[in-house]
């Protein structure tokens, strides 16, 4: 368990006690009812890609209602006490204003005796399950995950604020030479400064640094954000908060497999399944995906690996389950001609055609035609 | 009929019909290995090879071919002459109607030479009969008739002091006493293997304590072992498989006797016997048959020769056979019982009567597995009859599960035929492929592929017929008949959703006792999680923790009751 800090400095931020006081009535209730004989329960919303809804309008994966009661019986009472010793947990981390990485909450439960996590999966879900019921995002109640948010360089200023001092301080993205500015885990109070065209989000951070080392962002006038695989939330907040800010374009650019357009831009761009309570702020209604296209292999003529059985399962399951590519008939049939070559490509396989191909040949190419760009 | 058959009336023709051209011709080929050197030295005129053709005695033939019977290593030779004696005892007993007590003895001599003794309370055997039965190869009453019975072809017990006397020219011993108030007679006898004949080599009358049975000695060389293909197991097998009998047993090493008590009183009901039917005869016998009976007409010859045969099937048989009915049976032609029998084979006959058979029984195979096996759970199932190539069979399957048995080894299989313990060629036995074909996952078991189930299980099979279809002549694997394998896997499934159901319900219980420990290993931390949030005191948290278990435990009990009334 957190130390508790003696002393007077422990008191809850006034952001925090909305939550604090849902906590309360929660635990309140669950002991009116325990106390009265009866079974308390905890309803939660589904959280999977069956229970959620796609409008395009919107641009964001949302909750589609289903919700999950747990009653308190023999069979749910290990789960239902790890989840209220979980709130237990984040009510204190909130009175102390402390933080606690999901990791840290891992190893907290390890005082829980019988109650305790013998894998952190097992804690990240009952957090998952809190945060849903609660229906606040994991920061809220304290906790923090480890993921780094990604990687910016480009035509950007950040305003941030000096925490000793409470100066804004002015992070110009530009002078960052061969290296890159990280996007912090909370990014709710930055602010932006650019005259960039268009933020450009790469997949990989092999292909972010060949083009940060050739200022890239010069040339083509944008700002470039590495993502480095599925991007977590706090690296989807920035852009979208970026993006919106500036009323500027945002074109993505991953590998041209199942998991780059499924899993990856998908994410991106329309939040994802397991927590829909918070997509409507984790998403980037604006994406546009740049490539690596089926059709960019054909054009190309790129190098390629052959399909994997799970990037044939992954591709099969989106075409059937994820409401999103249910919703364009371009992304269908993109997927389908994907399959049916049966083969993916990375998006360092431009590299066949010279090192910086991808600098002076394809992306200028494509960014020719945004409208080309598939949904 | 089943290829040992045929093997063994070639033998029996042969007897019977003394030296004559036919029969004298296939042991030249048996000797051929010997002759075919001398061919290449020196060609062989016609006469000169006349000269060295002669008749073989079946007990020739088995001398040199002792693998047949059951001879085939010390080891395994130990093993069949206790088992042939055995058999005999049982099927003696029960043909008088008395509960079996048998006792075994192995006593060791030397390294590899043992005494064996096996003595019955059975009816005895009458003194002129004693020499033939023990001293000469295929006499036997069973032999002719087509009843269920251990014994078929009256080899065993005299190949067995057969090869006593081969291996240490020791003689077998025989005691015998028919009632009380007559006397025992101790016989010792040789037999003469060229003549296939007893030779008396002591006639005595001697005290003796039964009133009635028989004791029968045979020196041997031969191999102790305990564990699989031992004659431990086979003994425990037999008392499993003979709940109705009672055994002591000593065995080289052992301390004292072992006592295998009775798990049952009453005898199994005695099998009738039952002339053949015509769907499972061969051509051969047919021709024989033909050429023996009594009947002076064709069309009653196959009613009298035949179960299942009436007027009306035997005149059927005759038209398509086109033969006339009242046609002389001991003329027929080799063309014309060609004829005949693919006529009969045409012709829809009703199966063979099915009360021949003496199954072992649920009740029975209940107690045979509970008294010599300590499990948690039994069950047992005697299938209908069924017939296959015109012999009537049945199928009996017994389980014993769980208890002080071991888990995670491979199913302990006992296969039984006539209530004959089966110990080798597991593998080639219609039995054990009737187990491999049938996936015990669905039935809760873990089985890797192409392998018998892993569990604390053992599992009796037993196959009860007038005429087994063994693959051998010594008796150790079931040939895989379609209508055998099939009844076998019905008998199996049965037994196999009973055993699921107690599995499931075990576990269920186990399921049970785990969630029970779930309301004490949680209910305190909901309670810990609650007053940290809402900070109430200890006595409120024990109070609601005390309520909360109380609450669990009720609406548990609600669903348990609930379940059972299901």
């Amino acid at each position: 368990m957190p130390r508790k800090k003696k002393g007077a400095s422990a008191s809850p931020l006034e952001s925090s006690k909305p939550v604090l006081q849902s906590i309360q009535s929660s635990a309140q209730e669950i002991k009116t009812k325990i106390m009265a004989r009866k079974k308390p329960t905890m309803k939660f919303p589904v959280r999977s890609l069956a229970n959620v809804k796609y409008h395009p309008q919107r641009g964001f994966f949302e909750m589609a209602g289903q919700k999950k009661e747990r009653t308190l019986t023999v069979n749910t009472v290990k789960t239902f006490a790890q989840t209220l010793r979980m709130i237990a947990l984040s009510k204190e981390l909130l009175e102390n204003d402390d933080i606690a990485t999901k990791r840290e909450a891992y190893y907290v439960s390890k005082n829980w005796e019988d109650a305790r996590f013998s894998e952190q999966p097992e804690s990240d879900t009952v957090m998952d399950d809190v945060e849903a019921y609660f229906s606040v995002n994991r920061e809220q109640l304290g906790f923090i995950p480890e993921e780094k948010g990604g990687d910016v360089a480009g035509r950007l200023i950040v305003l941030d604020h000096d925490r000793d001092t409470g100066r804004t301080l002015r992070i110009d993205c530009t002078k960052f030479g061969s290296g890159a500015y990280s996007i912090p885990i909370s990014v709710e109070h930055l602010q932006f400064e650019t005259s960039a065209d268009f933020i450009l989000v790469i997949e990989t951070a092999g292909m972010f640094q060949r083009l940060v080392k050739h200022n890239y962002w010069k040339k083509a006038n944008c700002i470039l954000i590495s993502m480095g695989g599925v991007p977590t939330r706090a690296c989807r907040r920035f852009i979208r908060r970026l993006a919106d800010f500036k009323k500027i374009p945002v074109y993505v650019f991953v590998d041209g497999d199942p998991y780059g357009i499924t899993n990856i831009y998908r994410t991106l761009k329309v939040g994802s399944g397991n927590a829909a309570h918070l997509n409507e702020y984790f998403c980037v209604p604006q994406s546009r995906f740049l490539g690596i296209t089926p059709q960019d292999i054909v054009d190309y003529k790129l190098p390629t690996h052959p399909l994997k059985d799970v990037d044939v399962k992954r591709a099969r399951d989106a075409i059937k389950n994820d409401p999103f590519i249910r919703h364009y008939k371009d992304w269908i049939s993109a997927i389908e001609h994907l399959l049916k070559m049966g083969v993916r490509a990375e998006q360092q396989a431009l590299a066949k055609h010279g090192l910086n191909y991808v600098i002076d040949r394809y992306l200028p190419e494509k960014l020719r035609h945004p409208e080309r760009f598939l949904p | 009929m089943p290829v040992q058959l045929s093997l063994v009336e070639t033998a029996a023709i042969k007897v019977a019909a003394g030296p004559s051209q036919q029969v004298a011709a296939e042991p030249t080929t048996l000797q051929e290995e010997a002759a075919g050197r001398n061919r290449e030295a020196r060609r062989q005129t016609a006469e000169s090879m006349a000269a060295r053709q002669r008749d073989i005695s079946v007990s020739e033939f088995f001398t040199k071919n002792r693998h047949l019977l059951g001879f085939d290593n010390p080891q395994k030779a130990l093993l069949t002459a206790v088992k042939e004696a055995v058999d005999n005892s049982l099927d003696a007993c029960e043909e008088a109607g008395i509960l079996p007590v048998l006792k075994v003895d192995i006593q060791q001599l030397a390294e590899d030479r043992f005494r064996i003794a096996v003595e019955d309370n059975g009816p005895g055997i009458v003194k002129a009969q004693i020499p033939k039965i023990f001293g000469k190869l295929l006499y036997g009453s069973k032999f002719h008739t087509l009843k269920q019975a251990r014994g078929q072809q009256g080899i065993g017990i005299s190949a067995a002091g057969m090869y006593g006397l081969l291996t240490t020219g020791k003689s077998i011993a025989v005691t015998s006493r028919t009632g009380a108030g007559r006397p025992a007679h101790y016989y010792e006898i040789q037999i003469d293997t060229r003549k296939n004949l007893p030779q008396i080599i002591t006639d005595t009358v001697v005290e003796w304590e039964p009133p009635h049975g028989t004791r029968v000695e045979i020196e041997l060389v031969g191999t102790y072992k305990r564990g699989r293909h031992s004659v431990d197991d086979y003994v425990r097998q037999t008392a499993i498989a003979n709940p109705h009998s009672e055994i002591f047993y000593s065995f080289p090493g052992g301390e004292g006797t072992q006592h295998f008590p009775r798990g049952s009183e009453s005898l199994p009901p005695e099998p009738r016997e039952i002339k053949p039917h015509p769907h499972g005869v061969e051509l051969g016998a047919l021709i024989k048959m033909m050429k023996e009976t009594s009947a002076r007409q064709l069309s009653v010859a196959l009613q009298r020769t035949f179960s299942r045969v009436s007027q009306r099937v035997a005149q059927e048989i005759c038209e398509a056979a086109h033969l006339k009915p009242n046609s002389n049976p001991h003329l027929i032609a080799v063309h014309e019982a060609e004829l005949l029998y693919k006529a009969i084979n045409s012709v829809r006959i009703m199966s063979p009567p099915t009360n021949c058979l003496s199954p072992i029984g649920e009740e029975q195979i209940l107690s045979g597995l509970r008294k010599e096996i300590p499990a948690s759970f039994y069950t047992a199932i005697t299938r209908a009859p069924a017939v296959y190539r015109g012999n009537p069979f049945q199928v009996e399957i017994g389980m014993a599960y769980g208890g002080d048995l071991r888990a995670e080894e491979l199913v302990d299989l006992l296969r039984f035929a006539n209530r004959v313990p089966l110990q080798y060629q597991q593998s080639g036995c219609a039995i054990t492929k009737a187990v491999l074909s049938i996936d015990w996952r669905s039935y809760g078991l873990s089985q890797s592929k192409g392998a018998l189930p892993a569990a604390p299980l053992v599992l009796f099979v037993h196959i009860a017929s007038v005429w087994v279809p063994f693959t051998s002549e010594s008796k150790e694997a079931i040939a895989a008949y379609p209508e055998i394998t099939k009844e076998l896997r019905l008998a199996l499934q049965d037994c196999g959703r009973k055993l699921a159901g107690h599995i499931r319900a075990h576990r269920r219980e186990v399921d049970e006792e785990k969630k029970r420990s779930y309301i004490e290993k949680y209910i305190p931390h909901i309670g810990i999680a609650l007053r940290e949030i809402l900070g109430f005191s200890e006595k409120v948290e024990s109070d609601l923790v005390a309520t909360l278990k109380n609450t669990l435990e009720r609406s548990r009990a609600r669903d348990l009751a609930g379940n059972e009334g299901e």
